[in-house]
Formats: C-alpha cells, structure tokens, sequence
C-alpha cells in the first residue's frame, strides 16, 4: 500500500523517536510512506485560530501537491491531521472559502480539486493494514503489559472521521491486537495542555499531571500516544510534574508505533526508545525484554 | 372553441408585491393568449378580492380562472368555492404559485417578477385546456381507528365514545396508559397522575361503544376517507383474556426474569413484576398479564410450565399466535405519542457505564410510589443521595441531535427537584440553558421552586466523570459545566445525575405514517395539514394526528389537541358525506393491452385486473391521482384526469415561450 507521506515538523526534529520506529515498522507492515516533496509547515493549530484564511491556504498548498499522486495523504502528527483534514473539509463544505483558497493556489501556479483524503497514520495502521495482519507480525509476548491509549484532543475532533470523538478506540483495539492489556482510561481524551506548556506552564503541567495520575492509580505500565506534542508534554515535562507537584511518576509515555515495533521484536535503538526522557522502567522490561 | 381566461393577481399585503413588480405582471398577462382580463387585488382571498372573481364570472366576462397567489394547499379550495359558486365547474382553475415557490423564496426583485410571469404563462397555457370534472360523493362510516392509547388517543376514544360513536383502540403495549401511567406527580400542579389517569383508563375499557385492542399493531390500511379498511395485528399475549382474572398468582411464582438494561445499577426499576410473565403496572387495562418470549423459561429452554399450573382459570395458552382483524372506519387518529432519546449516543455523559446516572424517565419510575423503590429515590447502592444534578437538555437543543425544544423537560425537571427537596435532605443542582415555563402557572411554579433552596446552574453540562481531582470530588459523579451567569466552568461533584432527556418520534411512526399516507417531518414526527389553521389534520383526508406524534408536548396540550380531534372527527361523521377529488387516472379500455403493469405499481391498490375484457381498471373511489400509472403505461391507455399530457405539455410552454 502506497501512501503520500506529510511527515510535518515535530518529526523531523523533536519526535525524530517517533518517525525512526515509523520507518522501522512501516516496511514490515508492507507501507510505502512517499514524502511529499516541497511540503511546507501546516501552521499548527495555532495559526489556524489567528489567521484563519492564511491557515486553509497553507495547507491547501500541502494538499495540491499532493493531489497530483491520487493517493490519500498521511501524517503521524495530530496537529497536522487536524489542520489538513479540517482544510479538506472546509474546502468541499463552503463554496466561498473554496473560491478564495482557489485563487490562492492559483497565484502560486497550483490548483486543487478536494479529490484527496486525509488520513492519521493510526487509521492506516488500523485500518487498512488491520488487526488481523498486525496480530500475525507479532513475535513479543506483551501479556500483562498495561497500556493506556492517550488519543488527546486533536486526532478526533472536530471532524471524526474514523473514530468517535468522545470515547475512541482504535488504539484500544491496536493494544488487544498486540496482545497487551488495555487499560481502561476515561481521560483518553482530555488535554494535555498543547502549546500552553510554552505560555501557562503550570497549567499545562496539571493537566499533564492528571493524566499521568490516572494512569498511574490504574496500574499502567506505559502510556501509548499517537501525537509529538502529547508524548513531549507527558514524557520530557514528567520531571517537571514531579518536582511541582511533589509526585514521583516514573510512566514511560512512548509512540503507538514504538508498542508495535516492541510487539514485532524489533531493536528498540531502531525504534528511538533510548530517546525517551523517561526511560522503559524495570517492571515494563520485564514483560518487553530489552532488546 | 375560445375561452375567457380571467387572471387574478394577488398582493398578499406585501407578501407578494413586496417583491414582485405587480403592474409589470398586469401589463404582461393582459397580453397572454385567451386572457380575457387581469385583475390584480391586496388580498385576493378576502370577501371583497372572491366578489372579484363571482362578479366577472356571473357577468360572462370569464369561464376559467387563474389566481396568482399563493400554493394550492393554502387557497386552491377557497377559489374552486368561487367558481362553483360563480356557476362554472370548480376544476377550470389553476393556481400560479407566486408566493412560496416565488416572492418567499428568491432575492433578487426582477428575477422574481420574470419568475411570476413565467409561473402565470403556463397556468394560463393548462388552463386553457382544462375539462371539467364531476366531483364525487361519498358516505363516511361513523367507526373510528385511534392508533396508541396513551392520554391522546384515550381522550379521543372518550370523547367520541361519549358522543355514542364507535372507536377501535389500538394499542402497542399490554395495556393502555402510555407515559402518563408511568408519571408519580404532574407539574405544576403536583397531583397524582394515577389519580387523574386511572379513571379514564377504566372508563375506556368499560365503555360498550370501544373496541380495545391492546398488544396490537396496526398492520394495514386500504380505503379512502370516509371507508378505510384497516388490518390490526393482535400479537399473541399467551394468556387468554376472557378466561384471566388478574390474580398474579402467575407472575408471583414465575421463575424467569425480564432482561434488564445493561450496565445500569438501577436494572431493576420497573412499575411492575420483573418476572418472564407481567403486568406492566397494577393498574393495567386490561388487566391481564402478558408473557415475555425473549425471557419465559418455558419459550427459551421447553420446560417450566409453571404459571399454566397455578393458573386456576387455565387461561395460559402458549400455542397462541398472532391474530389478523379487521375493521371498516371512517377516519384514523393517530396518537402513537413519543419515545425518550437515549443518551447513552453522549458517551460524555457516561449513561449506562456509571451507575447512578439516569434518564428523566427512570427517576419518573423511581418516583412513582407503585415502583420497585416504593417512591424512594434511592442510589443504586440503596443509599439516599446527599447531592443530585438534574441535567436538562440531553438530546433536544442540541443541533448534534434534534435541533427543536422538547419543551416539558424545563418544567418536569423543576418538579423533579421539588420532589427530592421534600423526599430527601439532598442537595439539588439544576443545570439549564434557558428556563422555559411557559404555560399557565408554569412560571409560577418555577418561582416557586427559586424559593426552595435548589441550586440552579445555567450553562450546559459539558461532561460527567468518576474521575476525581480534589479529595472532594472521591466516589463521586463530577459535572464539568461552564456556568454562563459565573463566567467559570466549575466542576461541581454529585451522587445521582437525572439526564433530562428529549423526546423523540417513536420506533415504527415511519411505518404508521406510510401506512396512513401522511408524511413526517424532518425531525420525525407526523407533518400537520397547516401549523396554525390546520393542527389537528393532515395532508391526507380522514387522518388526524394528536399528542406526541405531532410534536412534543405536555399533557394539557396533548389533551387539548385530542379533544379537537375529537371534534374535527365529529364533524366528519356527522356530515355523514364528504366530496372526493375528481382528479383520477382513467383507462381507455379499447388502448390497454392487459399488460397488468399499473398493478402492481398503484401505491393505492387502486387498479384491478378485469380478467374477462383482459384489461385493467381503476376503482375512481381509491384513486388518489398520482400519476404513478400514467407514466407507466407502455400503450399511453392511462388518462389522469386534470392532469393530461397535453394540458401538462401546454404548460411547459406557457413556461417557456415566456423565457426572454
């Protein structure tokens, strides 16, 4: 299966653990993740709440480009997800915004017909390669391991397109599927704070620390994410936690497709685990070994 | 031949002229082919604008009208009176819908003069070449159906049986009642609802002139106004009612067990026994018991046979299948009331994963001194709450869900809280968007309830979790609300939630209305003939519509509606006659080929088959005139009478030969 790949920036740089176990696993699960060539930043989701119409633009632009392969367009980044694929669905939703995004790419000497979709990498993982498939790649006994899906709050709203967005569970089924324990979360989809952690940093790190309390006091042995800025906030932030709010969280918070590379007995260097600032803790290795 | 067209073009006040360059309309229909003269009136449908019309008619200066007005379905009848009157044959009219396929529909002035030009070019064109057509007479049977024996349809069967007329009730449920039965208190007067229903209830299944039908299902209807034939499933209930005499010797030993709703604590609330064989509450009309197949032992598993032991009277009979019945009436009330929408759809709200949270019908039944807590309001621990939420608008208001009000919950909520402050010591947060009281001592009582000491939150539930942040908030269900009067979201930590939930078109109202020819609206429930002047009547003659299939609404409202069901079907039966359209399809004997494909097509079941003569034949009383057979006629035998192919093509040109 043959995909336009939009890897956006955080993988490139702060989530480089996350697009290593990406090209660790993606060969294995037989996906071809294509980059777009001459991809340009989607704004974020802060862009879009300032400049709206800039915002749609610059993502129209992602999808142009990416209309020539008529291919469905994937991103592991929720935030990219959300920016895309809201644009897809403006763009087919409100003729006036299709009029002026059409002049925009025109004077850029581009133009696009919405004939594409977006997609999150965890849909097609899920998905399209499926359950099934998955279960058959996996070589590590994960039973007993505990998990808790963290969706966040941007990969199913507003638009829910593949799950629900109030109570998800593509990841839960992804978890089973690997043979681990899911562990029941009603948090999986509150906020973890985004981009608040650079503005209100002790808000943004209470929220950090209500998710990582919960999961603690359900005995979770790791916290599996699908988004950079969810994984950074819990996992690099979980020091800070600490010291503030006097707690000792020791909860590795590692990407979905990191738990598959485990589950398929892939290298954890390939995968990008020694980048973790909190490490694989003593009782997790000893159900994933230490590869 | 050379006819007289006169056109009448209407203002409407500023309806129409407001945008709609009359004098350009005049100037351009006086120049029409067979337009004898155009005049052009404020309010066409007024006494003055019909006196226009007789004058010209009675003074030979015209034999065919068209008015340029408004749709058919307001006023085509209005001016057909007017030409019968006149002395010409009422179906050498058209109506020019110039109002709202016109001036209430477009933007722009002059495109919407052109619009009307056009519209009046072809009523011209078709009426020019209008027949006229014989109306049709016939009898009304004065038997009525009533569908849904909830406080709408036991009022109608009251009210019409009082009359000395005869009713068939049908009833889905083992007895009648409907939502009402299930009430304690009604608001906002706080008497006993079984007071007030019971008596009626018992009324009905006593009055000679009712045919009660409970545990049935409308399965068919035929006919027309005046002589419908109606199928009626009467789904096997396994006890026999004329040999029952409601002991409950039956569901006492009963072993078996109704299955419960899943995940809720409070499973077991329930009016009546929870057992395989039940009634579904003490009062029950008809007061005989009814076996559930999904959970009987017996049904399930071929053995038990206990309630037929102990069964004095040997009314169990669990070879009983379903019975066919059939009835003639005149007219069909549809009063199938409303079901309660299901708010386990918000997952945010956690129903049916968190015990303790329950719908507004659930904390009725737990309300209701005849139920499974003796009126108690109880968690489902057994414990008295110290705190409840009472959550409104789960459902309605809600453009993820129905868009409209569901307009009691306001007012039942404000009686819930009444209730707990004096059941319980709890504390009561009400969480509302606006608070709606608006019918007579609704507002009063609202005040009333300012003065009890009952929290009121305006802002709408955003979520309700078990999982606590502050130590205050353990073993509690927490509401995430943004209180709009604070300008704060708070989280407020409570034992018990009442989800206040909307309602909706019940299960199987589609079928109801497919059956009965009458179309429901987007939101699901049934479409009345006008939403001011027609709220009793649908689009079809001889099917009304009272309670909650037409919208929600209280039990004031409902009664009231049904009462003027009552009396628009009095009306009907004591008429005695009711003319029919004349507009019918007609088959050219010597043109069909016997084909038999407008059989099976009719929606009325209005074409039989002459075996004899080989051809087809419509039975005029049956057919509505829809065309349906018209265009599928391969050997072009069908006619729909005011409806030809050449007075429709007539049309098309008048439409475009006025296009610049």
């Amino acid at each position: 299966m043959k995909y336009t790949y939009y890897p956006g920036c955080s993988v490139k740089a702060t989530a480089n653990l996350y697009q290593e176990s990406i090209d660790a696993i993606a060969p294995k699960l037989g996906i071809e993740l294509d980059e777009l060539d001459d991809w340009n930043c989607c704004g974020a989701t802060a862009y879009m709440s300032v400049k709206e119409l800039m915002s749609f633009a610059l993502s129209a632009r992602n999808l142009a480009l990416a209309e020539r392969y008529h291919r469905d367009i994937v991103t592991p980044c929720s935030a990219c997800y959300l920016v895309l694929n809201k644009t897809n669905h403006y763009f087919s939703d409100y003729p006036e915004l299709r009029k002026k995004l059409g002049i925009a790419l025109e004077a850029g000497g581009l133009s696009y017909s919405g004939n594409i979709r977006v997609r999150h990498l965890l849909d097609v993982i899920v998905n399209d390669v499926g359950i099934e498939r998955i279960g058959e790649l996996v070589t590590r006994k994960l039973e007993n391991l505990r998990v808790v899906p963290y969706y966040g709050c941007q990969v199913v709203r507003p638009e829910k397109d593949f799950d629900d967005p109030d109570d998800p569970k593509t990841m839960d089924r992804l978890i089973e599927a690997l043979g681990a324990t899911c562990v029941d979360y009603p948090l999986k989809t509150k906020c973890c704070g985004a981009s608040l952690m650079g503005t209100q940093e002790k808000l943004a790190l209470s929220l950090c620390k209500e998710l990582l309390a919960n999961a603690e006091n359900r005995d979770a042995h790791c916290i599996i994410t699908l988004c950079p800025l969810c994984q950074m906030n819990l996992d690099v932030y979980q020091v800070k936690v600490n010291r503030l709010f006097k707690t000792k969280f020791n909860i590795p918070v590692i990407y979905f497709s990191q738990l598959i590379g485990i589950a398929m007995g892939l290298p954890f260097r390939d995968l990008g685990l020694q980048r973790l600032a909190v490490k694989l803790t003593r009782p997790m290795k000893a159900i994933v070994g230490g590869a | 031949m050379s006819v007289r067209v006169g056109v009448y073009v209407c203002h409407c006040g500023t309806n129409i002229a407001g945008k709609i360059d009359i004098d350009e309309v005049v100037r351009f229909s006086e120049g029409l082919e067979n337009v004898a003269l155009v005049r052009e009136y404020k309010f066409m449908c007024s006494d003055p604008g019909q006196a226009l019309i007789q004058k010209d008619i009675e003074e030979g200066k015209v034999d065919r009208v068209v008015v340029a007005s408004c749709s058919p379905l307001m006023h085509e009848s209005t001016f057909r009176s007017v030409c019968e009157r006149s002395g010409i044959n009422p179906y050498l009219l058209t109506m020019a819908n110039i109002r709202e396929q016109c001036s209430w529909v477009h933007v722009d002035a002059e495109d919407s003069t052109d619009k009307a030009k056009d519209l009046i070019s072809a009523a011209v064109s078709r009426t020019s070449l209008l027949e006229p057509l014989e109306k049709r007479v016939v009898s009304i049977n004065p038997r009525t159906l009533v569908i849904g024996g909830g406080i709408a349809g036991i009022q109608v069967a009251l009210d019409l049986a009082d009359a000395g007329k005869e009713v068939v009730l049908v009833e889905r449920e083992p007895s009648i009642g409907g939502h009402m039965a299930k009430f304690d208190k009604t608001f906002p007067t706080l008497d006993c609802s079984a007071c007030i229903l019971t008596p009626r209830m018992v009324s009905v299944g006593q009055n000679p002139n009712i045919e009660l039908l409970t545990y049935s299902e409308l399965d068919e209807v035929n006919g027309y106004v005046g002589n419908f034939e109606v199928k009626i499933r009467k789904k096997a209930r396994y006890v026999d009612p004329e040999l029952c005499n409601g002991c409950g010797m039956c569901w006492e030993k009963c072993p078996g067990t109704r299955v419960p709703r899943k995940g809720n604590a409070h499973e077991k609330l329930s009016l009546g026994p929870t057992s395989s064989i039940y009634m579904p509450f003490m009062q029950a009309v008809p007061a005989v018991p009814v076996i559930d197949k999904d959970s009987c032992i017996y049904f399930q598993k071929d053995k038990c046979r206990i309630c037929e032991k102990v069964c004095e009277r040997n009314a169990i009979k669990y070879d009983m299948v379903d019975e066919i019945v059939e009835y003639e009436v005149g007219n069909i009330v549809i009063a199938t009331g409303f079901k309660t929408f299901d708010p386990g759809i918000i997952k945010r709200y956690k129903y049916g994963v968190l015990p303790n949270v329950m719908t507004s019908l659930e904390f009725e039944v737990m309300n209701c001194a005849a139920g499974s807590t003796g009126g108690s309001i109880v968690m489902a621990d057994g414990r008295e709450p110290e705190s409840i939420a009472i959550v409104h608008c789960v459902g309605s208001r809600d453009n993820n869900y129905h868009e409209y009000c569901s307009r009691v919950c306001c007012m039942y909520a404000l009686k819930y809280a009444h209730l707990i402050k004096e059941k319980t010591k709890a504390e009561v947060y009400d969480f509302y968007i606006d608070m709606r009281c608006f019918g007579k001592g609704y507002e009063e009582f609202y005040d009333r309830l300012l003065g009890e000491d009952v929290r009121f939150v305006r802002g709408k539930v955003a979520e309700i979790t078990n999982v606590p942040i502050h130590e205050s908030e353990k073993d509690k269900l927490i509401l995430t609300v943004e209180d709009t009067l604070l300008g704060a979201v708070r989280r407020i930590p409570t034992d018990m939630v009442v989800l206040c939930t909307a309602l909706e078109a019940p299960d199987g109202l589609p079928d109801i209305a497919k059956m009965c020819n009458v179309s429901v609206g987007k939101d699901g429930f049934i479409i009345e003939k006008h939403p001011k002047l027609g709220p009793v009547a649908t689009a079809t003659d001889g099917v009304f519509v009272a309670g909650g299939s037409q919208s929600p609404k209280d039990i004031p409202d409902t009664v009231a509606q049904a009462s003027a069901v009552s009396s628009a079907v009095l009306s009907m039966i004591t008429r005695e006659k009711i003319e029919i359209e004349a507009a019918t399809a007609e088959i050219d004997e010597d043109r069909c080929c016997g084909c038999r494909i407008c059989n099976t097509l009719c929606p009325y079941l209005a074409i039989k088959f002459d075996v004899e003569k080989n051809v087809s034949v419509v039975n005029e009383a049956l057919c509505k005139g829809c065309g349906t057979c018209v265009a599928a006629c391969p050997s072009n035998a069908i006619t729909a009478k005011h409806f030809e192919n050449r007075q429709i093509l007539a049309e098309i040109e008048g439409i475009l030969s006025a296009a610049k």
